[in-house]
């Protein structure tokens, strides 16, 4: 019993811990709740799709393109998990996944998603980060533009 | 590729870029062979939306009698292209992935040697994908035999059932030392691609055919062997070649001369 008590009081002094701690760190917030960050691509204005549409449903367009590529071999560039990667990586880690704040890491910690998508892919853009200069031109517009999307 | 230059033009192409030049050329010249034109246009410069199409089959020679002894810049290539760590480098080399090796044979009679490099041979009746649970052993249209990494399970049976030992399971973690053009991660099986990623990209060529062309073996030929014109079905046509265990009737995307 008293062993039981014990672990009890160390487990409520571990989430006092951990609380003080969310509370310690300077993560943007409204109100008390941690928000993810969002950081800017280091190329492009905007996405492949609306940001609102991509916050819900990036997951089903990746979902279909990874199929399409490795069976198909059908390899276009906007729906590419490749490409999401060469806009997003941070500008600080140059990836989408190494640091607490990198693009990918940030939301899915947020909403409590794990991802193994990095078990396998790199997080990283191929070559130095600079080879992404953040006015360079997106691969994704000439796309649209070609296809007379917009 | 779309534009072939002129033929005056002397700037140094490949073998493979001659070879292109040298059919479009024909073909202006007054052949009409329009379906040869497409041919030769989906094997070399297919577009990022088109998938890929069986009108193609991948293939590669292998010419023991120029593969030298002691080299292995194939294999070095191989693993820089597609990012495995060399089994000399690996922690645990018993476990290492191998997507190509380098054998030298030695006739225990004639006391005679043999060099070549074996990889997965593409097979046209792959027996990995007959076994595998999962589907995630397939066959693309194009002839390149794959693993789908989003559906493997890692059982391993497709390692059991190939006969040339050509895939290897990934037992560690990778930590992001991945290329970014060729996943490949934990708990999957894996073996040769034939550089899809450089086929699809339009190189027409492997990682370990330009190595071994650049170190002058020029042992490896890879190309589309439903194209009668492409340098593989020529040399093909010419040479005697073999294909091993050919008793299992695989039909198989590598062959081999001189052995
Ligand atoms: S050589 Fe082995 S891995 Fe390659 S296609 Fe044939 S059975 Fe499959
Ligand atoms: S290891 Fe993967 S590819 Fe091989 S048979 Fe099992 S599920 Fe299929």
């Amino acid at each position: 019993m008293t062993r039981l008590l014990m672990v009890g009081a160390i487990v409520l002094t571990t989430a006092a811990v951990a609380w003080a701690g969310m509370e310690d760190d300077d993560e943007p917030r409204s109100g008390r709740v941690p928000r993810p960050v969002i950081t800017e691509p280091i190329k492009g204005e905007r996405c492949v799709e609306d940001e609102a549409y991509m916050r819900r449903n990036h997951m089903k367009l990746l979902d279909h393109h990874r199929d399409e590529t490795v069976l198909r071999g059908i390899r276009t560039k906007k729906y590419s998990l490749k490409e999401c990667i060469n806009c997003h990586a941070s500008e600080k880690t140059g990836s989408v996944a190494t640091a607490k704040e990198d693009f990918c890491v940030s939301c899915h910690s947020y909403a409590a998603v794990r991802i193994d998508c990095f078990d396998c892919h790199s997080t990283k853009p191929q070559g130095p980060i600079a080879k992404y200069p953040p006015s360079a031109e997106p691969t994704h517009y000439k796309h649209e533009i070609d296809g007379g999307a917009q | 590729m779309n534009e072939p230059k002129p033929m005056s033009d002397n700037a140094p192409v490949s073998p493979e870029r001659r070879r292109f030049i040298g059919a479009a050329t024909a073909t202006a010249a007054g052949l009409t062979l329009v379906p040869g034109v497409m041919l030769i246009e989906v094997a070399h410069g297919r577009p990022d939306d088109q998938a890929a199409s069986s009108a193609v089959r991948w293939g590669m020679l292998v010419d023991a009698n120029q593969c030298a002894t002691g080299c292995d810049d194939c294999v070095t290539a191989c693993s820089t292209e597609n990012g495995w760590t060399p089994v000399a480098e690996s922690t645990h080399p018993t476990q290492a992935p191998q997507w190509i090796r380098k054998l030298e044979l030695q006739d225990p009679l004639t006391q005679m040697e043999t060099n070549l490099p074996m990889m997965c041979q593409h097979c046209a009746e792959p027996p990995c994908v007959d076994v595998c649970p999962t589907g995630a052993s397939f066959k693309r249209a194009d002839g390149i035999v794959l693993v789908n990494r989003h559906t493997c399970i890692g059982c391993r049976y497709c390692m059991m059932a190939c006969p040339y030992k050509a895939r290897s399971l990934v037992h560690e973690s990778l930590n992001d030392t991945q290329k970014a053009d060729v996943p490949r991660g934990i708990g999957c099986v894996e073996s040769c691609t034939f550089c899809v990623q450089k086929v699809d990209r339009g190189d027409g060529t492997t990682a370990c055919v330009e190595a071994c062309t650049a170190a002058g073996h020029n042992a490896l030929v890879f190309g589309d062997m439903n194209d009668p014109e492409s340098e593989i079905s020529k040399r093909l046509r010419e040479l005697p070649t073999k294909q091993v265990r050919a008793d299992l009737n695989l039909n198989l995307g590598v062959r081999y001369h001189g052995i």
